[in-house]
C-alpha cells in the first residue's frame, strides 16, 4: 500500500518531531498532533516554517512537531519579540509560536500586547491550562475566579481573557478551541495557516497532573461540560476544487487572504465574526453564563500585517547581497562633504 | 582655584598681550530657549576660521525651563577634551548667573543680560552688559519668536569681542537655517545687532581672541551617535530594533534618516532594512536576536538601564550563540537625576552581563571616527563569533560635537562568519553539529532557515554538540569549555590597543573611550609642567590582548584612567590579569557627570606620585 502523501508529495512523517516528554494525556500533545495534521493537510513546506516558543511545558512542544523546520525555544514570556525579529529578517517564512497561559498572560503580557497590536504574521497558540505545570501547579492569570488548585487553594483573582485582549489589541484572526475537540481544532489551525496576520488561538488544554481535579475549571470534565462551540466550522482550502454550498442565512462565508474559504455556522442571529464589537459581546455573554465560546471568534481577513506597513523589499533581508546593503563610496563622500 | 590666565602669546597687531586661540567659552542658558542654534553657529564659525574646536552640551533631563550650559573650547594645539576652567562666560540664565559668576577665576570676562546686574557681584572680572530684550525687540516684531532669536545676539557680541569673522557666522548659520529663509533673516538681524551694539558699547578689555589658523582644513564636525549610525549603515545593517532612551536615541534616529535616504532599493523604492521602535529594551534585544538567528545583520542601541533589562537575552545570545550588536551610550546611573550626564559606568556589568557564566566582547571607541569604524567591526565580529558584541560609547562621545578627519570607506568586505552554504554542507556532511567545534577555534558553523542547510533547534543552556536537548554533565561542561575557547579566539580578532611606549618611562597610563582626549593633553601637561614622561596604552576592546599584559609589566606604576567611581576597568584588568597587577595598577577616577578633563587627570596622577 502506497503511503499517503500531501499536495507537495511529503509524507506525514516529515511533519512529525521528536518524542514528547510531556505527561501522558497532556492536552498539549493533542495540540501537537493537530498541528502536524494541519500542516500536512495544507501542504506547507516545513523548510518555510519557523517555530518559536517561550518557557514552560507548552514551550517545549515545538520540538515535538515539524522536525525539518528551524525552531527557537527562547526565554520566558519573550517569544513575541524573537518571532518578530525573525520575521523581519525573512518575511517569506510562515511563523508558528507556542506559548502557555503563564508565558503569555503573566511574564509575557507586555510582549503579547505588542505582538497583537502589530498584527505580525504568525500563528500564536496559547496552550491554556490555567496553571504553571513546569513549576508544579501554581495559578496562572487565566485561572478562573474560584477555581481550586490541587493543594486546595482557591483562586481569588479574575481571569485574563486572551481572546478578548487579542481582538481589542488588533489581532486579525482570533479563535478559542479545546485540545479534546479534534475536528474543530484542526479546522481552526488550517484556517490560521491560510490567514495572513496574527492568528491568536487560545486552546484550552487541561493539565492532567496539576489541574484535572474536581473544583478546577480547567479539568477535562469541566471543560467538556462548559464548552460552547460556535457551530460547525468548515475550512475549504483554495487548492481544493470543491464547490461551496451554504445557506447565507445561517452561515458566514469568509474569503481568506489566499482564496480559501472559512464557513462559520451562525450561533446567534446578531453575531458577526468579522465585527469586533459583536465578537467581544459574544465573549462577554458566554463568560457571564459561566461557559466559554469556542471556534473562530473574530476574523478580519484583509487587514495589513506588520510587515506590509514596513515597506521592505520582497526578498528576505537576511539574504540581500552585499551591494544592496553597503552603499557605495560616493555616499560616504557626500556625507563627509555635508559635515565639513 | 588658579588665578593665572592661560599662557599668553605676543599680539600680532597691538602692543599688549592677547590670549589667542586657546580658551574656553561657557554659555549658560535655559533649555528650550533655542540656544543650541546660537551655540553651534559659534562653534562652527571658529572651526571655519581654521581653529581646532570642541563643544560640550551640559544639559538637564528636561524639555524646557531648566539650566543648561554649553562649553566651547578653542585650542590651537588641537586639544579637544573638556577644559576644566571657564575663561569666558556668557550669562543668559537668571537662575544660575550668580553661581556661574562666582565660580570664575579673576580677570575673566562676562557677557551678560543687563537686568541680571551681575557687575555688583564682583569687582575683579571684566563685565560686558548687553540689553538683550531691548535689542531683540528691534529686530523681531513677533513677540513669540523673540525668545528663540534672542540668543543669536550673543553670537554677534562675541563676534566683535573675540574677532570672529561675521561672514563665517553667516555661513555657519546658513548651514543650519539656509532652508528656512524667514528664520535665516531673523537670526541674521539678531547677529548684526549684537555685533553693532558691541562695537559701539563694549570696549574690549579682555585678552581673548580668535585668529585665523589652518588647522581644520578638510576636517568634519559630527556627533558620535551620528557617526555610529553611518557605521551601521555601511556595515550593512538590515534590522534595527530600539527603545527611546537618552543619550542613545539619536543613534537610531540618525540611522533612520540615513537609511531612508541611502538604503532604499532603486528598482522597487522599497527599504532594504527594517527599523522598529520596540515596546521596551527587552523586546528590542529579543527582536535583534530573532532577526540575527534568521540571518539578518541586526543591532540595537541603548544606555545603562536598557543594558540591565537586556541581561537575560544577553545570556541567551551567549549560550545559543546568536549574533547581536548592542550600542551602549553610557550615562550616569538609574532613574531620574543625571541621565543626561556622561559616565563610563557600565563596564563591569556589561562584560559579564547575564546569569550563569557569561562574558562578552566590548569595543571601546574613543573618537567619532571609531564610533563609525567600530560599528562595522562590531557586526563582523558578532557574526564571526556568533556572540553578542557591545560597543561602549558614552554621552560625551555620542551627543557632543567633535572635530575629526573624514571617515574612510571600509576597505574590507562584509564578514558574515561561519554560515553553512551548500558547499560547506557537502564538505562537512554528517560531521556537522550546530555546536560542534570542527575548526578548533571554538566557533561552530551555523545553519540559517530557508537555506539548503539542515535545520536545528535553538535552546539556551541545555544542548549537546548536535543541538539536541541534553542535561548531561559532560555535554554541559564540554560546551562551556568550548565557549571559553571561543572567547580566547575573540582575543585574536578584537581591535588591538594603541600603544605609545616612551623609552625609559616608569609610569604608564591605560585609558579608553572618551577619556582619551584628556589623557593625551594630561601627558603633555605632565611632561611640560612637571618633567614627567608617561607611556600610554589606549584600550580598544575587551577581551584584552597579550599586548596589555606586556605594557603593564613594562611599567612600575600604571594609572588606569576611567569615568566611574569603582575603578571598573582596573577591576576587569585584575580579574583577567596576574595577581601582581594589584600592586602596579592604580586609579584615576572621574565621576561627577561632567566629561573628564586633562587637569583632573594630571592632578590625579601627581597626587599619587608625591
Amino acid at each position: 500500500m502506497a503511503t499517503r502523501t500531501n499536495r507537495i508529495n511529503l509524507e506525514v512523517t516529515q511533519y512529525r518531531g521528536s518524542k514528547t516528554t510531556l505527561c501522558a494525556g497532556c492536552g498539549h500533545n493533542a495540540i501537537s498532533e493537530r498541528i502536524i495534521d494541519a500542516f500536512f493537510e495544507m501542504g506547507v513546506d516545513p523548510h518555510k516554517v519557523l517555530k518559536f516558543s517561550g518557557i514552560g511545558c507548552s514551550s517545549k512542544s515545538p520540538a515535538y512537531f515539524l522536525s525539518p523546520s528551524h525552531g527557537f525555544n527562547s526565554v520566558h514570556g519573550r517569544m513575541p519579540s524573537v518571532a518578530t525579529g525573525a520575521m523581519l529578517a525573512n518575511k517569506t517564512m510562515l511563523a508558528i509560536g507556542v506559548s502557555g497561559d503563564g508565558d503569555t498572560g503573566a511574564i509575557g503580557a507586555g510582549q503579547f500586547v505588542h505582538l497583537m497590536r502589530r498584527n505580525l504574521p504568525i500563528i500564536y497558540i496559547i496552550e491554556d491550562n490555567g496553571c504553571y505545570g513546569l513549576t508544579k501547579g501554581q495559578f496562572s492569570p487565566t485561572a478562573d475566579l474560584g477555581s481550586k488548585a490541587k493543594n486546595g487553594v482557591v483562586n481569588d483573582l479574575p481571569p485574563l481573557d486572551t481572546c478578548a485582549l487579542a481582538i481589542e489589541l488588533g489581532a486579525s484572526f482570533v479563535a478559542r478551541s479545546f485540545s479534546g475537540d479534534k475536528k474543530q481544532l484542526l479546522a481552526v489551525l488550517k484556517a490560521a495557516i491560510a490567514h495572513r496576520g496574527t492568528s491568536m488561538i487560545d486552546v484550552i488544554s487541561p493539565c492532567v497532573t496539576f489541574n484535572d481535579h474536581v473544583g478546577s475549571t480547567k479539568s477535562y470534565a469541566y471543560v467538556k461540560d462548559h464548552d460552547e462551540p460556535l457551530g460547525e466550522i468548515s475550512f475549504v482550502p483554495y487548492f481544493e476544487d470543491i464547490s461551496i454550498d451554504y445557506e447565507p442565512g445561517s452561515t458566514t462565508n469568509v474569503t481568506m487572504h489566499d482564496g480559501s474559504h472559512l464557513l462559520l455556522r451562525k450561533v446567534a442571529e446578531d453575531y458577526n465574526p468579522t465585527d469586533k464589537i459583536s465578537a467581544l459581546r459574544l465573549l462577554h455573554e458566554t463568560s457571564r453564563r459561566g461557559e466559554f465560546a469556542t471556534g473562530v471568534i473574530y476574523i478580519e481577513p484583509d487587514k495589513d500585517d506588520f510587515l506590509d506597513t514596513l515597506n521592505v523589499v520582497d526578498e528576505p533581508l537576511a539574504f540581500l547581497p552585499a551591494d544592496k546593503i553597503r552603499p557605495p563610496s560616493r555616499v560616504l563622500d557626500e556625507l563627509m562633504e555635508e559635515l565639513q | 582655584m588658579s588665578s593665572t590666565l592661560p599662557s599668553t602669546e605676543p599680539a600680532q597687531s597691538s602692543g599688549h598681550s592677547h590670549v589667542v586661540n586657546d580658551f574656553s567659552i561657557q554659555v549658560a542658558t535655559v533649555n528650550g530657549s533655542g540656544s543650541q542654534t546660537a551655540n553651534l553657529v559659534l562653534l562652527r564659525s571658529i572651526f571655519q576660521m581654521g581653529v581646532p574646536v570642541s563643544g560640550k552640551n551640559l544639559f538637564p533631563s528636561n524639555i524646557a525651563g531648566l539650566p543648561t550650559w554649553f562649553t566651547i573650547r578653542a585650542n590651537h594645539k588641537g586639544y579637544i577634551g573638556r577644559k576644566k576652567e571657564i575663561d569666558f562666560l556668557v550669562a543668559m540664565n537668571a537662575e544660575t548667573a550668580k553661581d556661574d559668576v562666582l565660580s570664575l577665576d579673576p580677570g575673566r570676562p562676562v557677557v551678560y543680560d543687563e537686568p541680571l546686574k551681575l557687575r555688583e557681584l564682583r569687582d575683579d572680572l571684566i563685565f560686558y552688559p548687553v540689553p538683550f530684550d531691548k535689542l531683540v525687540a528691534e529686530v523681531c516684531t513677533d513677540a513669540k519668536l523673540r525668545r528663540l532669536v534672542k540668543n543669536m545676539i550673543y553670537d554677534g557680541v562675541l563676534a566683535h569681542l573675540l574677532s570672529i569673522d561675521i561672514g563665517e557666522m553667516e555661513k555657519a548659520l546658513s548651514k543650519q537655517l539656509g532652508h528656512k529663509p524667514k528664520a535665516m533673516q531673523l537670526n541674521m538681524g539678531a547677529l548684526e545687532i549684537g555685533l553693532k551694539y558691541a562695537a559701539e558699547h563694549c570696549e574690549k578689555r579682555d585678552p581673548f581672541r580668535i585668529e585665523r589658523l589652518d588647522k581644520t582644513a578638510g576636517q568634519i564636525l559630527v556627533e558620535g551617535n551620528a557617526a555610529s549610525a553611518m557605521g551601521c549603515m555601511f556595515a550593512g545593517v538590515t534590522v534595527c530594533a530600539w527603545y527611546p532612551i537618552t543619550p542613545s536615541s539619536s543613534l537610531p534616529e540618525s540611522l533612520i534618516g540615513y537609511m531612508r535616504k541611502y538604503r532604499m532599493d532603486p528598482e522597487t523604492g522599497k527599504a532594504t532594512f527594517a527599523i522598529v521602535q520596540a515596546e521596551d529594551e527587552i523586546a528590542a534585544l529579543g527582536m535583534v536576536i530573532g532577526a540575527s538567528w534568521a540571518g539578518a545583520r541586526a543591532m540595537t542601541s541603548t544606555s545603562g538601564p536598557g543594558i540591565s533589562l537586556m541581561s537575560e537575552f544577553a545570556g541567551l545570545s551567549y549560550y545559543a550563540e546568536v549574533p547581536a550588536v548592542v550600542f551602549d551610550i553610557q550615562r550616569v546611573g538609574p532613574s531620574t537625576g543625571l541621565p543626561t550626564r556622561t559616565a563610563q559606568g557600565d563596564l563591569l556589568f556589561t562584560a559579564v552581563n547575564s546569569h550563569g557564566d557569561t562574558k562578552h566582547p566590548m569595543l571601546l571607541p574613543s573618537s567619532v571616527e571609531e564610533c563609525y569604524s567600530m560599528a562595522m567591526e562590531a557586526f563582523d565580529l558578532s557574526e564571526r563569533l556568533q556572540s553578542i558584541v557591545y560597543v561602549m560609547s558614552d554621552l560625551d562621545l555620542g551627543m557632543n560635537t567633535w572635530m575629526s578627519a573624514p571617515f574612510p570607506y571600509p576597505d574590507k568586505p562584509i564578514d558574515r562568519g561561519k554560515v553553512l552554504d551548500e558547499a560547506k554542507v557537502r564538505q562537512l556532511g554528517a560531521e556537522w553539529g550546530r555546536y560542534k567545534d570542527v575548526d578548533g577555534d571554538g566557533i561552530p558553523w551555523r545553519s540559517l532557515p530557508d537555506t539548503p542547510a539542515p535545520a536545528s533547534f535553538t535552546r539556551g543552556s541545555g544542548h549537546n554538540a548536535m543541538a539536541q536537548y541534553s542535561e548531561r554533565p559532560d555535554d554541559y561542561a564540554g560546551n562551556m569549555e568550548r565557549l571559553a575557547r571561543k572567547f580566547d579566539t575573540a582575543r585574536t580578532l578584537v581591535p588591538p590597543p594603541v600603544i605609545d611606549r616612551v623609552d625609559g618611562a616608569k609610569i604608564g597610563i591605560i585609558a579608553f573611550g572618551s577619556s582619551h582626549w584628556a589623557v593625551e593633553e594630561a601627558r603633555d601637561q605632565l611632561r611640560d609642567e612637571n618633567g614627567i614622561r608617561v607611556s600610554y596604552l589606549r584600550l580598544r576592546a575587551y577581551p584584552f590582548t597579550p599586548a596589555v599584559d606586556e605594557f603593564i609589566r613594562q611599567h612600575d606604576r600604571v594609572y588606569v584612567v576611567e569615568q566611574n567611581r569603582d575603578a571598573q576597568m582596573r577591576s576587569l584588568l585584575l580579574i583577567d590579569g596576574e595577581p601582581e597587577y594589584a600592586v602596579r595598577l592604580r586609579s584615576v577616577l572621574h565621576f561627577n557627570g561632567l566629561p573628564i578633563d586633562a587637569r583632573s587627570v594630571t592632578d590625579g596622577i601627581l597626587a599619587q606620585e608625591k
